[in-house]
């Protein structure tokens, strides 16, 4: 069974990103640039399940600009064995649907036996991709999960919703979509990283893919969120309780 | 240009979240001067459709019925909206759990983009919406003909439950997908208010240090406010609190009247879930941690001694 890990490059999680001042988006201009943390969470279980001989192959994908290949190699360090680049135009503003789109037709191409991706970017925070993908592709999905078994030629998914948790068990081909609690990925090693510069990495355009990427939603403008006013430090317990009381008046 | 809201519900009654989507639904209505419709689809869920029928702004209920739709499994979930779709301008979830599972695979199967976690409607093609964890707003047009929409609970009022009184129309279930099926789940049963719904939360972090302590500091805080507990990630992480406790970017989004902030230093992802409560308590002996500069009240304390000292002074 091969295992299609789709790979966001997004603005590092410790980035505390500024909204550029002609509130045309965020800038990212030399910010550091970095795997979606979710992402890594399925790079990370689809190796695993390699490693436990349920996988044959590991292949990790990447939609958007050329520096793709940096998040691609990354992937290849902790142990996928080759990558796939779609890369676009530098100035397209990518959306879920489009990525999905891709994805899509490389699904159609590989023919992998499971999908995992992260269960949202942190960057636009969508949560879309990876069901989109399941839809277009016409497969089961279990999204937000926390365990993944393979029992049966199925998947047995535990997943992480409101109020607790609860158990699908989905058809392969399916689409899985990782929540934090999956596994802590592992460092990746020098060697590994030497490693990976090896493995073969395919880049397609979308045209070759067939895939319309225009995107369907406009920004008409980023700005700031509304700060909040500069509260004050109290000394002790009572005064706090006091405040609470009688000044916010919210106990 | 009728809106569709899909209720999430537990067969018999319909949770709060969906209030919220009503409201959102409604102010997208008065731009599109049309109504808004909601579907209950589950199984034995005509007390759940009773309920969304008194729900006031709703014309009418879609209810349907069936086992395959007991578990609210996102294939035959999507199915069922897809198969009245075609009636509808916009079509809009919670942007709970359930609803993020959903709604993009009916957006996929439509060929329209969705557009997540609103916090405020600008026009009936136009909206707020919040990105990179809270630290950007984005306003964006949808250019497509449906708009598929996950609404972010804490940009809207509840709408009132009672008061209207809608028609209630049945229509035919899905087919089951065979694809997907539900094995079993743990909901943990309390009598603590919903933490997306709570007017107090308690909120412990790493500094608790284990779960005996994370309950016994914080539990009886909660219980004397009657408030929900939340907890950050590095402490549901560090398995000191359940995993849908977590309040943040990828957790819970919360904006209650009183937040109280135990032990937890405030990183980037946390404060994007907790920064819209009205009023933001502080507890932490670090004078530099971050969560200070959101708190209103902010306490320099052991919390070990400060929590237990404020649940016998309230």
């Amino acid at each position: 069974m091969k295992i299609l890990v789709p790979v966001k490059r997004v603005v590092d999680y410790n980035v505390k990103v500024r909204v550029k001042s002609d509130n045309s988006g965020v800038d990212i201009a030399n910010v550091k640039m970095s795997m979606n943390p979710f992402d890594e969470i399925a790079v990370e279980e689809a190796v695993r399940l390699k490693e436990k001989g349920l996988a044959t192959e590991v292949i990790a994908v990447s939609c958007g600009v050329a520096q793709c290949q940096e998040t691609l190699r990354t992937a290849m360090a902790i142990g996928a064995d080759r990558g796939i680049l779609v890369e676009t135009a530098a100035d397209l503003d990518l959306q879920p649907l489009a990525v999905a789109k891709l994805l899509k037709a490389l699904v159609d191409k590989e023919q992998p036996g499971l999908i995992i991706l992260g269960k949202q970017a942190i960057d636009d925070d969508c949560n879309q991709t990876g069901q989109m993908l399941a839809a277009l592709a016409d497969l089961p999905q279990a999204t937000f999960a926390s365990k993944v078994e393979i029992v049966d030629g199925k998947a047995q998914v535990t997943r992480e919703i409101d109020g607790g948790l609860e158990v699908l068990s989905i058809s392969l081909p399916a689409v899985v979509t990782t929540d934090l609690r999956l596994n802590e990925p592992r460092y990746v090693t020098l060697p590994n990283i030497m490693k990976a510069k090896k493995k073969q990495l395919d880049t397609f355009k979308p045209e070759d893919l067939g895939v319309d990427v225009a995107p369907r939603i406009k920004t008409l403008k980023v700005a700031e969120p509304a700060k909040r006013s500069a509260g004050i430090k109290v000394p002790d317990v009572a005064t706090l309780v006091d405040k609470l009381k009688n000044v916010a008046k919210v106990i | 240009m009728t809106a569709l809201v899909i209720a999430e519900h537990d067969n018999t009654s319909i949770k709060a979240a969906t209030l919220n989507v009503i409201s959102a639904a409604k102010q997208i209505s008065i731009f599109s001067d049309g109504q808004v419709h909601i579907l209950v689809a589950g199984h034995q869920c005509s007390a759940a459709t009773q309920v969304a029928s008194g729900i006031e702004g709703v014309s009418k209920v879609i209810h349907a019925d069936s086992e395959a739709l007991a578990h609210g499994l996102a294939e035959n979930l999507a199915a069922q909206v897809l198969a009245i779709a075609g009636n509808y301008s916009h079509i809009l979830f919670p942007a709970t759990a359930g609803g993020k599972n959903v709604a993009p695979r009916v957006a996929a199967k439509l060929d329209v983009a969705q557009i997540s976690d609103i916090t405020k409607v600008e026009s009936a093609d136009t909206f707020e919406r919040p990105i990179y964890a809270g630290n950007a707003i984005a306003t964006v047009q949808s250019t497509d003909a449906t708009k598929v929409i996950t609404v972010r609970t804490t940009g809207f009022d509840v709408a009132a439950a009672t008061g209207g009184a809608a028609a209630v129309e049945s229509v035919a279930a899905q087919a089951d997908s065979g694809k997907s099926s539900f094995k079993g789940g743990e909901i943990a049963k309390n009598d603590r208010p919903e933490l997306t719904a709570a007017k107090i939360i308690v909120s412990g972090g790493r500094a608790l240090g284990s779960s005996e302590k994370f309950n016994e500091v914080m539990t009886p805080l909660a219980d004397k406010l009657g408030a929900a507990i939340g907890a950050s990630r590095a402490a549901v992480d560090a398995g000191y609190a359940a995993n849908d406790l977590q309040v943040g970017q990828t957790g819970k989004i919360v904006a209650p009247q009183l937040y109280i902030a135990a032990g937890i230093s405030g990183a980037i992802q946390h404060l994007a879930g907790m920064k819209d409560s009205k009023v933001i308590v502080a507890i932490n002996k670090d004078p530099e941690a971050p969560i200070f500069s959101v708190a209103d009240f902010g306490l320099e304390a052991d919390l070990f001694a400060a929590v237990p000292e404020l649940t016998n002074a309230v």
